[in-house]
């Protein structure tokens, strides 16, 4: 599957009705073999770009699978709502973050030590929709009528690491709202209960912070690599 | 424009059936008792919830004024443990997610990696795949059958349930090996072909479980008592529903037809099959168990067609020895038993996933839970609960 990556606002398309945006997508197998072309996903771009004027900052579409549109802080509501109102995402489907910072223990499945953040910030990457910072917002809805779901991304700025609730728009969001503020250590304004939803009350840290360490892997090393155990009789030596 | 003119009349619309939801909850309340309030602690150890799920409701009299589900009790951190395990690994972790229907849960991960990698499984694995996804809902939906009668103090189902399940249980474990824990997927494929004989053995168990299927019609769903308890209550309007992030058969039975066997667009075999998404009107909780039978008698009828037309061939696509998935993001969903359940893969070109999120149903399927409970008696909490059927590994992951 070839990948369609845009970093400039696609031409508007005008008179697609979502009568078409159904049949465009019905015959995806027929595309398939033709260069990537997804109207219906460059239409809900397109469509929010112009909705959310400086609000909207990227999308990206991997071809007749899935759309991800970044948007600002600021327009994270709003973006939510004119998925649910403009482009029918009427299904809250979950709401997560993603915290872009290279894990400092690697993939030390055995680390036994402390080790000290070895990687700088500055080596962040965000994935589709590109970003600027480490922590970034993460929303999914899904349309039940035209069976297409969105993912739009939200920046946040490690010195205000918060941004407004979406139970408004989502009454579902409550809960993985409550999730990512114990996981992430996201705030989310306005949002009437915000407490521990898994973890204890007096936990400290978030754990899906890359830098929290895998308590796990202190306690007791991963068996997976150290599983040769040493037959009887034999000292190791 | 045509676009934004058309959608307009359904804002409305929206904001109006939003406003009675939230009126709804606060108006079954019925102020006029007001006895002294007295705080309910249901769980996490009790009979009437499965697993650890605590339910701490406040009570006016005999209705529930607030309902709040307390989680956490099982939270095993998946999502974190994912980031330092290589992919096949992964599908060991997972399959305890819904234990009851444990091959379903590897399915959506190993179809994102597979979307990462363009790697497509060959066909008679992309069938066996779909048959065995199918055979996990029917163990596990069948034991929902049972399982919520018990909850009205029906002790008979639950006992057939199991009986039965085990037939099916049975089947997974000739191909799998493993009857909780089949860990049967590979990126790519499938670990083994079916034995031999089992494409018959699976028929004869089918043929069973519908069985299995009108004797519940007649001794549950026709059954005065249970319709008594069961019908118009808890009754969730679709709107409310998808905004809560239900799924599965509890949206299904609110009347919204939308399956995503049928309307996803995941890799498997469920288009080569005849069958039909089962919708109910009245989104109360007979109607969520009315679809799930329903659903139950249309999975055995999917495994037989696709057992028919099994196409021969390899069930491993060629992938490397060493797994490493290139960078990039997807996300996939399927029609699990509880509902959908997704996982969003964030790669870096690594052995590991960078980030893994899990959307697991339940989750979202009881985030309902504060909202319905408002106001119901005190024995309807146990039925609502039965019906919106959750499974506490899939709430706490």
């Amino acid at each position: 599957m070839s990948q369609l990556s845009s970093t400039e606002t696609a031409p508007l398309v005008s008179g697609e009705t979502p009568q078409a945006g159904i049949s465009a997508d019905d015959a995806e197998g027929e595309e398939a073999q033709q260069p990537q072309t997804d109207e219906l996903r460059e239409g809900w771009a397109a469509q929010m770009a112009e909705a959310l004027g400086d609000g909207y900052c990227e999308h990206h579409i991997v071809c007749s699978s899935d759309l991800w549109v970044r948007v600002t802080r600021q327009a994270w509501v709003d973006a939510a709502i004119f998925a649910r109102d403009r482009l029918g995402c009427d299904f809250f489907d979950w709401l997560s973050a993603i915290d872009w910072l290279p894990s400092p223990y690697g993939r030390d499945m055995d680390a036994q030590t402390d080790n000290p953040p070895q990687r700088p910030v500055e080596s962040v990457e965000q994935g589709y929709g590109g970003g600027h910072t480490r922590f970034q917002m993460l929303l999914r809805l899904h349309s039940t009528a035209t069976h297409t779901g969105i993912n739009i991304k939200a920046d946040l700025p490690d010195s205000d690491m918060s941004i407004d609730t979406l139970i408004g728009v989502f009454a579902g969001a409550n809960w993985h709202e409550r999730e990512a503020w114990e996981m992430f250590g996201i705030v989310f304004n306005n949002h009437p209960d915000l407490r521990h939803i898994y973890l204890p009350g007096e936990f400290e840290g978030n754990p899906m912070r890359k830098d929290f360490p895998l308590l796990a892997r202190r306690v007791k090393p991963w068996p997976g690599i150290v599983d040769v155990e040493l037959m009887p009789g034999e000292d190791g030596s | 424009m045509n676009q934004a003119q058309a959608p307009a009349l359904d804002v409305d619309k929206r904001r109006q059936s939003a406003y009675v939801a939230t009126q709804a909850a606060d108006a079954r309340l019925n102020l006029e008792i007001e006895t002294d309030g007295m705080t309910l602690n249901i769980g996490p150890q009790h009979p009437a919830t499965h697993g650890t799920l605590r339910l701490v409701a406040r009570l006016d009299g005999e209705q529930v004024v607030e309902a709040e589900p307390i989680m956490g009790y099982m939270h095993r951190g998946y999502e974190k443990l994912t980031e330092v395990r290589t992919y096949p690994q992964v599908t060991t972790l997972i399959n305890r997610i819904d234990w009851l229907g444990s091959f379903a849960n590897e399915v959506p991960f190993i179809l994102a990696a597979e979307k990462l990698m363009e790697v497509e499984a060959p066909p008679r694995a992309v069938w066996i795949r779909t048959v065995l996804f199918e055979l996990s809902r029917i163990a596990n939906i069948s034991l929902f059958l049972g399982d919520m009668a018990v909850q009205l103090g029906a002790l008979t189902p639950v006992f057939m349930a199991f009986r039965d399940r085990e037939f099916v249980l049975n089947q997974i474990e000739a191909v799998t090996g493993g009857r909780f824990h089949p860990n049967f997927n590979r990126i790519g494929g499938l670990k083994d072909d079916l034995p031999k004989g089992w494409i018959e053995n699976t028929k004869a168990v089918m043929g069973r479980m519908r069985d299995f299927c009108d004797e519940f019609d007649e001794l549950v769903l026709g059954n005065e008592i249970f319709q008594a308890r069961c019908r118009g209550i808890g009754i969730i309007p679709a709107d409310v529903g998808l905004a809560y992030g239900l799924s599965g058969a509890n949206i299904r039975a609110s009347g919204v037809d939308w399956d995503l066997r049928r309307d996803g667009s995941e890799a498997l075999a469920y288009d080569q099959a005849d069958w039909k998404v089962w919708t109910h009107p009245d989104g109360d909780s007979f109607a969520r168990y009315w679809v799930r039978l329903q659903e139950t008698r249309e999975a055995t009828k999917i495994v037989d067609q696709l057992l028919d037309g099994l196409p021969a061939g390899s069930i491993m696509a060629k992938v490397p020895r060493i797994i490493k998935v290139p960078a990039g993001e997807a996300y996939s969903a399927t029609e699990n038993p509880l509902g959908e359940m997704g996982y969003y893969i964030v790669s870096k070109g690594d052995l590991v996933p960078f980030r893994v999120k899990i959307r697991s149903a339940s989750f979202s399927n009881m985030s309902i839970s504060p909202w319905l409970l408002k106001g119901v008696f005190v024995p309807d909490i146990v039925t609502i609960l039965a019906s919106l059927y959750f499974i506490l590994g899939d709430i706490d992951r």
